[in-house]
């Protein structure tokens, strides 16, 4: 074949893309786009094992054949996943920036949570001058850790230094296959925690809330794996009350939980990412897949607070493996304006004397739509299986909604399974009582969506359940009159 | 050729032996062509994911059954609610016959829909409310697209219907296998209040697959009670589909019944145009062998102050399967909705099955919305406590299956259909007690 100027042309541009491509590796942001080589020059720049590339690679090809899912009950503009760049280093804080320099409103927000001046800092990206305390805690804290033989690292740290774990358990409960962000993340995930705690261990601290400060920052396609070996306990928390004005448009994460024969795993999600502006437009497009493995005896529980993001994509779910094992989900969905959520849990009973519950609160205003989303599949194997679930959900105006989409399969005659779901609104008579007793409309809401979500703050370990609360009070501002 | 060819196919036969009505016409190639473009609907449809008429679909329907018969009165008295004295419009493969039937034009039209679709007389009805309510999913179309017998029912303003109406569809298994698909149009005009038994009966055990549309109308203060017996044999099928307009401070309830059959499927949708509309859906369903029964509902509150109740109780026992799909969509206009569903299920064997999805969606904040949904068993305890008093276990589970059933029966407003339905369930559960105690 002659060799023609199109061949050229086209030689040329993949020339420069590889150039591109190799440049790139050596500064802190990837170019747009997806494909083979992006997926390896992350594991590279990530300094990964074989496996670990290959496991990646392996995602990609799957992820390439799969569609979007269409099946949720949400609108919104597909991202171009070509147009996105797959990663970025942490950004460094800005030497010349002074808190003076942060956007009032922010602030505000900060002040209203409590939250104390170096972590304001932090979390807008001030340089911190003084030596702040949470490091030194951080530090404190780690050797504590390791004392105990509890592995808390970024994920990226554990392939290097307990390869054998990660590549034990990775994947196992969310497979690269699992849907279409699962393989996405599988794919492309640059950084996220990683945690083990040995057999019979009790984890002294509710991980993460001393170390929420480190954490953030990374990226948009978070990967955690948390293994808690036989008789151990662990708290982790993951996110922070504090608005993040994060310019990721997509967060696809995946999160892995298992818990071996009588460990007990407690996971608590906090979230407000940026839900877009009044009108609807902007904010983050949140695509998450959690899942927990329960061996005999073991349990976990998922407490989720979501009020952020502009559409919510997130089933936190527990496969109960194990004879006697426990699942529990706990959850408040907070939605304004235009964000959309489509929420709840899959509980899927394999052991004999399984139990689950599930508790789930929506909270819609504005002209946002809230839906409960649930499976509870009770196996043949199930025996004595027992489900109780409960899905309420507050109405705030007449051009929000509400939905419930609850999937009940029974495949044993000894199961019981209770599913209740309600919907109300606050009464004019309960904002009276309030008004009365001279507590102003605003303070009212806040205290009737306090009680209505009491069930669920109530599982929140103590130092955010506080913070929480007011995140509610924040989230519905403005909602009513 | 399967199914879907042959009905096609044979959609133009069909054309030429009907009355070609300019107006009817129209609807019905409407609608083939729905069907055409839609199929059969499979487990992907997102309405069908737990119900599959693969199996059912792949027998050979006859489409047009042959139409001698010699059934007699006393081969299909055992169906009829025979001591009361009712309107009768019977339906032998699908073939309406007078000599069973009791129908009416005294002040009102108790006749058949074939009638209706032709005589001139009609054709303002026909053309106000025929195929207005009825969706346009695949296996309504098809029902619309050879739509041409099946019971008419208009009851003009002001009427009280003094005796019940009974609609029976009889298959004589005259053909290997015979598929039907009877279209009900049921008008009811302001004030007037009509009772009706629908039932579905095949006298062989050839199979039989019933594709059946009706459509309720239900105008201002109207009241309906519609009762439907599913009480058929083991090689019958049923796919019905009962689509229910409502307006301003009418009520319609109706019952469902689902004992017989292989596969049932009723699809019941209530559309509520108007305030304070009361709409009542409640059902038992009693079944085990590999007997599948699927109850699809839907209600809309599209105004203020409507209410609905939705109670459906089921007893799974065998190989059965049971599935619940019930929606209430309450939208941005039906403030002081009050609107409750539930669903109960006792599963009696380890190889039944029951899927259920019972959903909300509410776009209105003044409203009150419930639901709850329940698996479980028998009551130990309650049944030692009458076993203790020399009730032996099979009639003390009966007893106990009657006690979880019971409060939809009394809802039920004919005591001759209670009694019937009391009997069915003793048969159902294979005790002799009388419950009308």
């Amino acid at each position: 074949m002659k060799y023609n100027e199109d061949d050229l042309k086209k030689e040329l541009e993949t020339k420069e893309y590889e150039y591109g491509f190799y440049t790139d590796i050596e500064s802190d942001t990837f170019p747009k786009g997806l494909n083979e080589g992006i997926v390896r020059a992350i594991s590279k720049k990530k300094n990964e094992p074989q496996w670990m590339t290959n496991w990646r690679l392996e995602a990609f090809a799957i992820w390439e054949q799969m569609k979007e899912p269409e099946w949720a009950n949400v609108t919104y503009k597909k991202p171009d996943f070509q147009d996105i760049s797959y990663y970025s280093a942490p950004k460094k804080a800005d030497p010349n920036k002074t808190l003076d320099d942060v956007d009032p409103e922010l602030l505000e927000t900060f002040k209203k949570l409590g939250i104390s001046i170096n972590e304001q800092k932090k979390l807008t990206g001030v340089a911190v001058d003084i030596v702040i305390d949470s490091v030194s805690v951080a530090t404190t804290f780690k050797k504590t850790l390791s004392e105990r033989g509890i592995i808390f690292c970024p994920i990226s740290e554990a392939i290097q230094k307990h390869p054998e774990l990660v590549k034990k358990y990775i994947g196992t409960i969310v497979p690269q296959k699992d849907n279409f962000y699962a393989a996405l993340n599988s794919a492309v995930f640059t950084d996220g925690s990683f945690c083990y705690i040995p057999k019979g261990v009790k984890c002294p601290m509710e991980l993460s809330t001393y170390f929420r400060i480190n954490q953030a920052g990374t990226g948009q396609f978070e990967r955690t794996l948390v293994i808690a070996d036989k008789g151990s306990y662990v708290s982790y928390l993951e996110g922070c009350t504090a608005p993040s004005r994060d310019e990721n448009q997509l967060h696809a994460a995946v999160v892995e939980l298992i818990a071996l024969d009588e460990a007990e795993i407690k996971y608590s999600t906090v979230q407000n990412w940026y839900p877009g502006n009044a009108e609807g437009k902007g904010g983050v497009y949140n695509f998450v897949t959690k899942r927990g493995l329960c061996e005999n005896n073991a349990k976990i529980s998922w407490t989720q607070v979501e009020t952020g993001s502009s559409i919510t994509w997130k089933y936190p779910s527990c496969i109960l493996k194990g004879d006697n094992s426990v699942g529990e989900f706990y959850s408040i969905a907070v939605t304004n304006n235009y964000q959309q959520a489509d929420t709840g849990t899959k509980m899927i009973h394999l052991g004999k004397n399984t139990k689950s519950t599930i508790i789930s609160k929506g909270i819609s205003a504005g002209k946002s739509q809230n839906s409960y989303r649930g499976l509870v599949q009770i196996h043949s194997r199930a025996k004595n299986a027992r489900n109780f679930s409960q899905c309420d959900s507050l109405l705030m105006g007449n051009e929000c909604g509400a939905h419930t989409f609850p999937y009940i399969e029974v495949k044993n005659k000894s199961a019981q399974i209770e599913h209740e779901a309600t919907t109300s609104k606050i009464g004019e008579d309960q904002i009276f009582y309030c008004n009365q007793r001279g507590i102003n409309t605003e303070k009212a809401i806040a205290l009737i969506v306090n009680g209505f979500s009491k069930d669920v703050l109530n599982k929140l370990p103590m130092e955010f359940a506080v913070e929480a609360q007011k995140l509610l009070e924040i989230s519905l501002e403005g909602s009513v009159g | 050729m399967d199914l879907k060819e042959k009905l096609i196919s044979s959609f133009l036969a069909f054309e030429n032996q009907v009355d070609v009505d300019a107006f009817v016409h129209g609807i019905r190639s409407k609608a083939i062509e729905t069907f055409e473009n839609k199929g059969f609907p499979t487990k992907k449809d997102e309405d069908w994911k737990y119900t599959s008429l693969t199996r059912i679909l792949k027998k050979d329907y006859t489409v047009f059954p042959k139409q001698e018969n010699d059934i007699e009165y006393r081969d299909i008295k055992k169906y009829l609610i025979h001591d009361i004295d009712s309107y009768k419009i019977i339906f032998i493969d699908g073939k309406y016959s007078s000599h069973l039937s009791e129908t009416t034009h005294d002040g009102m039209d108790i006749c058949l829909t074939s009638a209706a679709l032709t005589k001139p007389k009609y054709r303002l009805i026909i053309e106000n409310y025929f195929n207005k309510v009825a969706t346009k999913d695949s296996l309504t179309s098809l029902n619309t697209a050879f739509s041409s017998e099946g019971a008419y029912i208009h009851i003009p303003k002001n009427k009280l219907v003094q005796k019940p109406i009974q609609i029976l569809h009889f298959s004589t298994g005259n053909e290997v296998a015979t598929m039907l698909q009877p279209r009900n149009l049921i008008v009811v005009d302001e004030n007037s209040h009509v009772q009706v038994i629908e039932r579905h009966q095949s006298l062989t055990n050839n199979p039989v697959l019933t594709n059946s549309v009706t459509e309720i109308f239900t105008n201002k203060r109207a009241i309906v009670d519609y009762y439907k017996v599913q009480n058929d044999n083991q090689n019958a099928s049923l796919i019905d589909n009962t689509f229910i307009k409502q307006k301003q401070e009418s009520i319609c309830s109706v019952h469902t019944f689902s004992f017989g059959g292989k596969l049932t499927r009723n699809n019941l949708k209530f559309f509520q145009h108007g305030e304070r509309i009361n709409s009542v859906l409640k059902g038992i369903t009693i079944v085990g062998d590999k007997q599948h029964v699927d109850h699809n509902t839907l209600v809309q509150h599209i105004e203020p102050n409507c209410e609905s109740h939705q109670d459906y109780k089921g007893i799974f026992g065998d190989n059965a399967v049971g599935v619940f799909n019930g929606k209430v969509v309450v939208e941005k206009e039906a403030q002081k909705t009050n609107a409750f569903q539930a669903n109960n299920n006792i599963l009696l064997n380890d190889k039944a099955i029951i899927n259920t999805k019972p959903q909300l969606e509410i776009f209105a904040d003044d409203v009150k919305c419930s639901h709850g949904c329940t698996i479980g068993q028998l009551d130990e305890n309650a049944l030692f406590y009458l076993r203790s008093r020399g009730i032996p276990k099979k009639e003390a589970k009966a007893l106990l299956m009657y006690a979880f059933a019971n409060n939809v029966l009394e809802s039920v407003k004919i005591p001759k259909i209670k009694q019937r339905i009391n009997k069915l369930i003793a048969n159902k559960l294979g005790v002799n007690i009388g419950f009308d105690l």
